[in-house]
């Protein structure tokens, strides 16, 4: 199933920051979405996982079927790495964590308490979340951050392997990954204040 | 459900969890109320119901602003919104969390203190049972405090202000339970109130307390 945005306008603290924003992602297929900072990237991923409400538009094909990763990887510093998995999964209702701790090399780690994890070990095992989600729309923000050249030839081949089983991910980089899909450039869409002349003529 | 409540206990007892804190103040409060008022045990006998409500009920408040504000800060509380359990579901599980950690043990600890403060011996039924009635409408209203300031900047302040009118039912018709009890008067009236109270907030609540950490995870 296809996620389709139509005309959607979000807002940041009740600043409108996109608007007019219209997309399709395809099962199987990756849309990067890019943009320089503080255009609305973040804010765009969490409308789309059903975190704040959009100003206008309409997002179909999202609903319980967004696995979303923030900049906080939602880790706890006193479980291990298995138990954090593990908890997600249950939450998740799918079982089986063994898959994402091969995917992102967190065997040797599964054992180890995440508060002593260095920065990109948390990172991937905030990626291996995902995995534990069973959910086929992956919406992740800066995934990279942290990541060392392997972990990222890592999350990438996740990422096409998810592709590969009909999922989709909609991914906030600056980086290229070299995944088969496409750029969505959120630039251009900045919302202009409207004119004080029309807010007036609205007014009266 | 299950998993979100295994993982709030095993998170309460592992290190650093806060699991004893309530525990540990309400003995602070209830040894050192003899030193402040003197020894006399008339006079300890007759305000210990009063003070071992008020005791537990702050011992309560003391671990309210963690309550959702680490869930918050490592970004579990955007996950858990994220995934396939009502935030009913959520705020619910937590305030259970908060009272197996907090409200029960102080339940189960409540007879040893009240020989600190010579509460009558009739009055040991009935402070617990006052207690185990009275502690989860605590934990449940502490969880919509923790709603509505989770996110903001040293809120515990704000926490407290916000929730201490809201306990006050609780204590009045909790401690007038205990204190009924202990002189061996009738206890029905303030202990139906009481359970009234807790019924209601456990039923209501839940949902406010939702709708509130909705908006503010926007």
């Amino acid at each position: 199933m296809t996620l389709t945005v139509t005309d959607l306008s979000i807002t940041r603290g009740g600043i409108p920051v996109l608007e007019g924003l219209s997309f399709s992602l395809k099962a199987g297929k990756a849309l990067i979405l890019r943009g320089p900072n503080g255009i609305g990237k973040t804010t765009l991923l969490r409308t789309l996982a059903g975190l704040q409400p959009p100003l206008e538009g309409k997002i179909e094909g999202a609903e319980d079927r967004i696995a979303y990763a923030s900049h906080s990887d939602g880790l706890k510093p006193t479980l291990t790495v298995t138990e954090n998995l593990t908890f997600w999964a249950s939450v998740f209702g799918t079982n089986g964590i063994q898959t994402a701790l091969d995917t992102f090399d967190l065997n040797e780690l599964a054992d180890r308490h995440s508060g002593n994890l260095s920065a990109g070990q948390k990172r991937r095992l905030g990626l291996a979340r995902m995995l534990v989600t069973g959910r086929p729309i992956w919406m992740l923000d800066e995934p990279t951050v942290s990541l060392d050249k392997n972990a990222v030839q890592m999350f990438a081949d996740a990422v096409r392997a998810h592709l590969g089983q009909g999922g989709s991910a909609l991914i906030a980089t600056h980086i290229d990954l070299g995944l088969d899909g496409e750029v969505l450039d959120v630039g251009p869409n900045k919302a202009r204040p409207k004119p004080i002349d029309d807010f007036d003529g609205g007014f009266l | 459900m299950i998993a979100l409540l295994l993982r709030d206990l095993k998170l309460a007892f592992r290190a650093g969890g806060g699991f004893g804190l309530g525990l540990a103040f309400f003995l602070i409060v209830t040894v050192m109320i003899p030193f402040a008022v003197g020894p006399q045990s008339s006079l300890l006998s007759t305000i210990a119901p009063g003070v071992l409500w008020l005791g537990a009920l702050l011992a309560c408040l003391l671990s309210l602003d963690r309550l959702l504000a680490l869930d918050w800060e490592d970004g579990s509380l955007d996950l858990l919104a994220t995934a396939p359990l009502p935030l009913e579901s959520v705020v619910t599980i937590k305030a259970l969390a908060h009272w197996l950690t907090t409200g029960l043990p102080l339940v189960l600890a409540a007879p040893f203190f009240g020989v600190l403060l010579n509460l009558p011996v009739p009055g040991f039924f009935w402070l617990v049972i006052s207690l185990l009635i009275g502690t989860p409408a605590m934990s449940v209203i502490g969880t919509f405090g923790a709603a509505l300031t989770v996110g903001l900047k040293r809120g515990g302040l704000l926490l407290s202000l916000l929730v201490l009118p809201l306990y006050v039912p609780t204590l009045i018709f909790g401690a007038e339970v205990a204190r009924r009890g202990a002189t061996g008067m009738e206890v029905q009236t303030p202990l139906l109130m009481l359970a009234g109270i807790t019924a209601a907030t456990i039923a209501l609540l839940p949902f406010a307390s939702a709708t509130v950490l909705r908006i503010n995870l926007r």
